[in-house]
Parts: C-alpha cells; sequence; structure tokens
C-alpha cells in the first residue's frame, strides 16, 4: 500500500457462516491504474468490489476509498462515495424493464440538471463509445451477452466517476468479445485517468491489461506487477498461473505463458 | 428443553422480523411523502396492479354476486322474505365479502407477480446497481409498488362490489322472479354511507397497505436465488392471506364494520 492508493483495505476479516474469506487482508489500488484481481472461485474476488462498493461490510478492519472509511459510514451517506464509483456487474445489472438508453440516462435523470435532449445526446456518445450505436431502444433481454455487459459498462461510465469496478467483464465472451471489452477499459483509463479494478479468470487479457496484479488466496493477497508475478516464486501463484493458462483457448496461449513478456 | 428452546428461537425471530418490517414500512411512507415523487412510475405500477387484475376481479365479484343471489333466495323463500334479497345480498358483500375477497384476489395475482419481481431483481443484482447509481432501491421499486397496492385496492373493491351486484341482480331478478324494484331499494335502504361504505373502505386501504408492505418486504428481503423467489412469491400469498384473514376479524371486532 502507498500514499497514492485510491483504495485501501487494511486488516479485513470477513467470513459468510463458517466459511472464512479474509483473514486480515491487506492491499491497495493505485490511482489512475488498472488492478486486476484473481484467484481461485471462491477466493473473493467479486466479495473484494462489493466491499469497495459499500455493498458489503467487512467483519473487522477498515476499507478507505478516496481516503474515506466506508465502513462506518450509513446507507445514505455511501451514496456520497458511490457517486465517485461506477460498477458493471457480471451479468450486467441492467433494468429489465427498461429500455437500454433509458438505463445509461438514468443516473443521469436522477442526479444532474442536464435536460432531456443534453442526456439524450450524452447517452448517444457513450453508447458509441462502447461500440452500440443506435441500440437505445433495444430492452436488456434484445441484447447478447457481450452488447449487454458494454451496455452495462456505458451505464457505469456515464457520470464520469473516478473508480470503476469491473466483475468478470469476459466471463462467458466470445475472444472477439473478450478483445472488445478489453481494449474498452484500458482505453477509459488511458483518456480519462480513471482507476480499474477488474475482477478476471482470463489470463491474457489481465496480463496484457493490468498495470497491477492481486492474486487473492488463502484469506490474504499477494500483488506485484503483471512480470513480477511472472517471475514470482511463490509456489500458490505459480500453480494459478501455470493452471490458468493451461486452460486458456489456444489463440491466447502465447500471452498467457508464464515468463513471457506481459 | 429442545422444543422450548426452538419456540423461544421463532418468537424472538418473529420479533425481529416484525420490527424490520416496521422499519421497512417507515422508509416506504418517508420516501412517498418526499420529493422525488415518482408519478410516472407509481402510474406504471397502478396500470400493473389495477387494470391487469380488472379482469378477474369483475368477473370474480359477478359470480360470488350470482351464488349469493342464489343461495339468498334459497333461504329468504323459507321465510317468504326473498324480497329482502338485495338487502342481503348487498350487506355482504359491502362489509364482508367485498374487501376480504378482492384482497385475496389481488394478492394472487398482483400481489405474488409483485414479490416475484423484486425478489429477480435481487437475483440478478439489479437492486445492487441502483445502489451503485446513488438511487435507493426502496425509493425507486419499493415504494411506487406499495402506494399502487394501497390506492387501487379500494378501487378494485368497489368494482367487484358493483360487478357482485349486478351478478345478484340478474340471478335474483331475471332468473328467479324477485321485482326489479324491490331489489334495488331493498339494497339501497339497507347500505349506509357512514356505517358500511366507510367499513368498507377502511377495510381495503388496510388490506391494501397490508399486501403492499408484506409483497414487497418478502421481495426485497429474499435470497438471491431462484428459490429465493419462488420462497418470496409463495411466503407473500400465505402470509399476506393469512394476515387478511385476521386483520379482517380485528377491524370487525373493533369497529364492528
Amino acid at each position: 500500500m502507498s500514499a497514492t492508493d485510491r483504495i485501501q483495505l487494511e486488516g479485513v476479516h470477513l467470513s459468510f457462516g463458517d466459511r472464512t474469506v479474509y483473514r486480515g487482508l491487506d492491499c491497495g489500488f493505485p490511482r489512475g491504474r488498472i488492478s486486476v484481481l484473481m484467484g481461485g472461485s471462491g477466493a473473493g474476488k467479486s466479495t473484494l468490489l462489493k466491499l469497495v462498493a459499500g455493498l458489503l461490510r467487512p467483519d473487522r478492519g477498515r476499507v478507505l476509498v478516496v481516503g474515506e472509511d466506508i465502513t462506518q459510514l450509513r446507507e445514505r451517506d455511501l451514496f456520497r462515495v458511490r457517486d465517485r464509483i461506477g460498477m458493471l456487474f457480471q451479468g450486467g445489472a441492467l433494468l429489465d424493464a427498461m429500455s437500454v438508453f433509458d438505463n445509461v440516462a438514468l443516473p443521469l435523470r436522477e442526479h444532474s440538471r442536464l435536460s432531456e435532449s443534453e442526456i439524450a445526446e450524452e447517452v448517444e456518445r457513450r453508447l458509441a463509445a462502447v461500440g452500440l450505436p443506435d441500440t437505445g431502444s433495444l430492452m436488456p433481454r434484445e441484447l447478447s451477452g457481450g452488447m449487454l455487459r458494454r451496455a452495462a459498462l456505458a451505464r457505469a461510465i456515464v457520470t464520469d466517476p473516478e473508480i470503476v469496478l469491473c466483475d468478470e467483464p469476459f466471463s462467458g465472451l466470445d475472444p472477439v468479445n473478450v478483445r472488445r471489452i478489453e481494449n474498452l477499459l484500458v482505453e477509459l483509463n488511458q483518456r480519462l485517468g480513471l482507476t480499474l479494478l477488474v475482477t478476471s479468470h482470463h489470463l491474457s487479457s489481465s496480463l496484457r491489461m493490468a498495470d497491477q496484479i492481486v492474486f487473492l488466496i488463502d484469506g490474504g493477497a499477494v500483488s506485484g506487477t503483471p512480470a513480477a508475478l511472472l517471475a514470482s516464486q511463490d509456489a500458490r501463484v505459480r500453480e494459478f498461473m501455470e493452471a490458468e493458462s493451461a486452460g486458456e483457448p489456444a489463440h491466447h496461449g502465447a500471452a498467457a505463458t508464464p515468463g513471457a513478456a506481459p | 428443553m429442545n422444543a422450548l428452546r426452538t419456540l423461544g428461537y421463532r418468537t424472538l425471530m418473529l420479533i425481529v422480523h416484525l420490527g424490520r418490517m416496521a422499519v421497512f414500512l417507515a422508509e416506504i411512507g418517508k420516501n412517498g411523502l418526499r420529493p422525488p415523487f415518482r408519478i410516472r412510475r407509481l402510474v406504471g405500477e397502478i396500470f400493473d396492479v389495477g387494470v391487469l387484475s380488472l379482469a378477474i376481479v369483475c368477473l370474480s365479484g359477478a359470480t360470488v354476486g350470482a351464488v349469493l343471489g342464489l343461495q339468498g333466495y334459497n333461504t329468504l323463500t323459507r321465510f317468504g322474505a326473498e324480497g329482502s334479497l338485495g338487502a342481503v345480498v348487498g350487506l355482504t358483500l359491502v362489509r364482508e365479502l367485498g374487501p376480504v375477497l378482492t384482497a385475496l384476489l389481488v394478492t394472487g395475482r398482483a400481489g405474488s407477480a409483485m414479490a416475484a419481481e423484486i425478489a429477480s431483481m435481487v437475483t440478478t443484482e439489479q437492486l445492487d446497481g441502483l445502489r451503485m447509481m446513488s438511487i435507493d432501491p426502496i425509493d425507486f421499486v419499493v415504494t411506487p409498488k406499495a402506494f399502487a397496492m394501497l390506492l387501487v385496492m379500494p378501487m378494485l373493491n368497489a368494482l367487484f362490489v358493483l360487478f357482485a351486484f349486478f351478478g345478484g341482480y340478474v340471478i335474483g331478478v331475471e332468473l328467479l322472479g324477485v321485482d326489479g324494484g324491490t331489489y334495488v331499494s331493498s339494497l339501497e335502504d339497507s347500505i349506509t354511507f357512514s356505517d358500511d361504505v366507510a367499513g368498507t373502505l377502511i377495510k381495503s386501504v388496510v388490506f391494501g397497505a397490508l399486501v403492499g408492505l408484506i409483497a414487497t418486504y418478502r421481495g426485497y428481503n429474499s435470497e438471491p436465488t431462484s428459490a429465493g423467489v419462488s420462497a418470496a412469491t409463495t411466503g407473500t400469498v400465505v402470509t399476506a392471506s393469512v394476515s387478511i384473514l385476521i386483520f379482517d376479524y380485528v377491524i370487525t371486532a373493533l369497529w364492528g364494520v
């Protein structure tokens, strides 16, 4: 952890019944960088995003978002912090009773003083930015998995948040859509300086896009640059990397080989 | 000892749930009384709860009225009092059957749908999505639904009673030969606004609030799984139906309506 970290978790403990997820987890996520959270199923990747978003509270420990300990905030006060965060949920979480346009327009209608024509302009601009022009009138159920994920990303960034949390943005997508979303996230980070936290099982994409990778293992975290983690002597990290690279599709194999340049 | 412990645990859980429900109700009330007033969403919910329940309520009303007309006629004939058929049908419907049956029908059709919709929003993280946009799901999703139920229930009750009067009239007058004028005047004379109509209004408003509260509470607090959606739906129908009958007794006993 360092002073430049936009998000910090300090001594976080969390259990669900008998299952312990974190045992004194400490980690930080630097401003304006892409951090990818990796780890096995049940390691607590999505849970960490929910802690940062204030959707879950730890049993013990502190979660600092832009310097503020959000574990102490009431639900209404959390809204102030969430105004600075956009979140892309794994299933998109678009409101299925509303069109794509209305979904993306919703945060602007609720929190901005923009006129309806300005909102329309902004929504179209965001939808075009994620490669979905002219889809505003569609309902979420009419979108494919990749389109749904991109529409949800448009909604997550429409209010220009400082931090964007992405929960498994690549899962269940074909290679073309994986690459498309990966490029989108990198572009957003470079163009707008967003701090991005991405959970992923997708090793090759993670290695390409990440400034920092955080491995969640045994209730704690091991973090470093992709190159440092590829060279890691930690048996748990190596085992995970090897298993993941072996399980990835052939066309990603070159980038996913441990030891190769990220 | 174990049975005692279980009983104690269940009692405590009941109290906890009632407490949470009271807080939930207070949140709904607070959101309903302060801006932003979500009129468009409220109108949409009124359509879902009210307009889409019209067919079942009107059809059931006419059928119940017809049965009451038939049963009432057969009973009253024994005493030579078939001229009071309008009064029997009217009083039974306005004071008791109208509000109770309407509430049970609306629970089955709209209350269960309301709980299922909110529960599936929990499962698909749509409510968390709203929270992440700094939008309170109780304000945005729950409050319009609960208020729609509250507003629509008295109107559906009125329609149920109207169609039941009509059903009773068709059977009593057209089929069994009771004089039409006698039927209507006996109905008019027996029903008073201050006692009967006000009573039915109180009951339907209370039932509307109950069904709205139970459906939204069960949906909102459901487990994020498909079994959770199912449990919320079933729980709503069972809890709301029993609550309607209990509250019906309490209101009748306390205020004699």
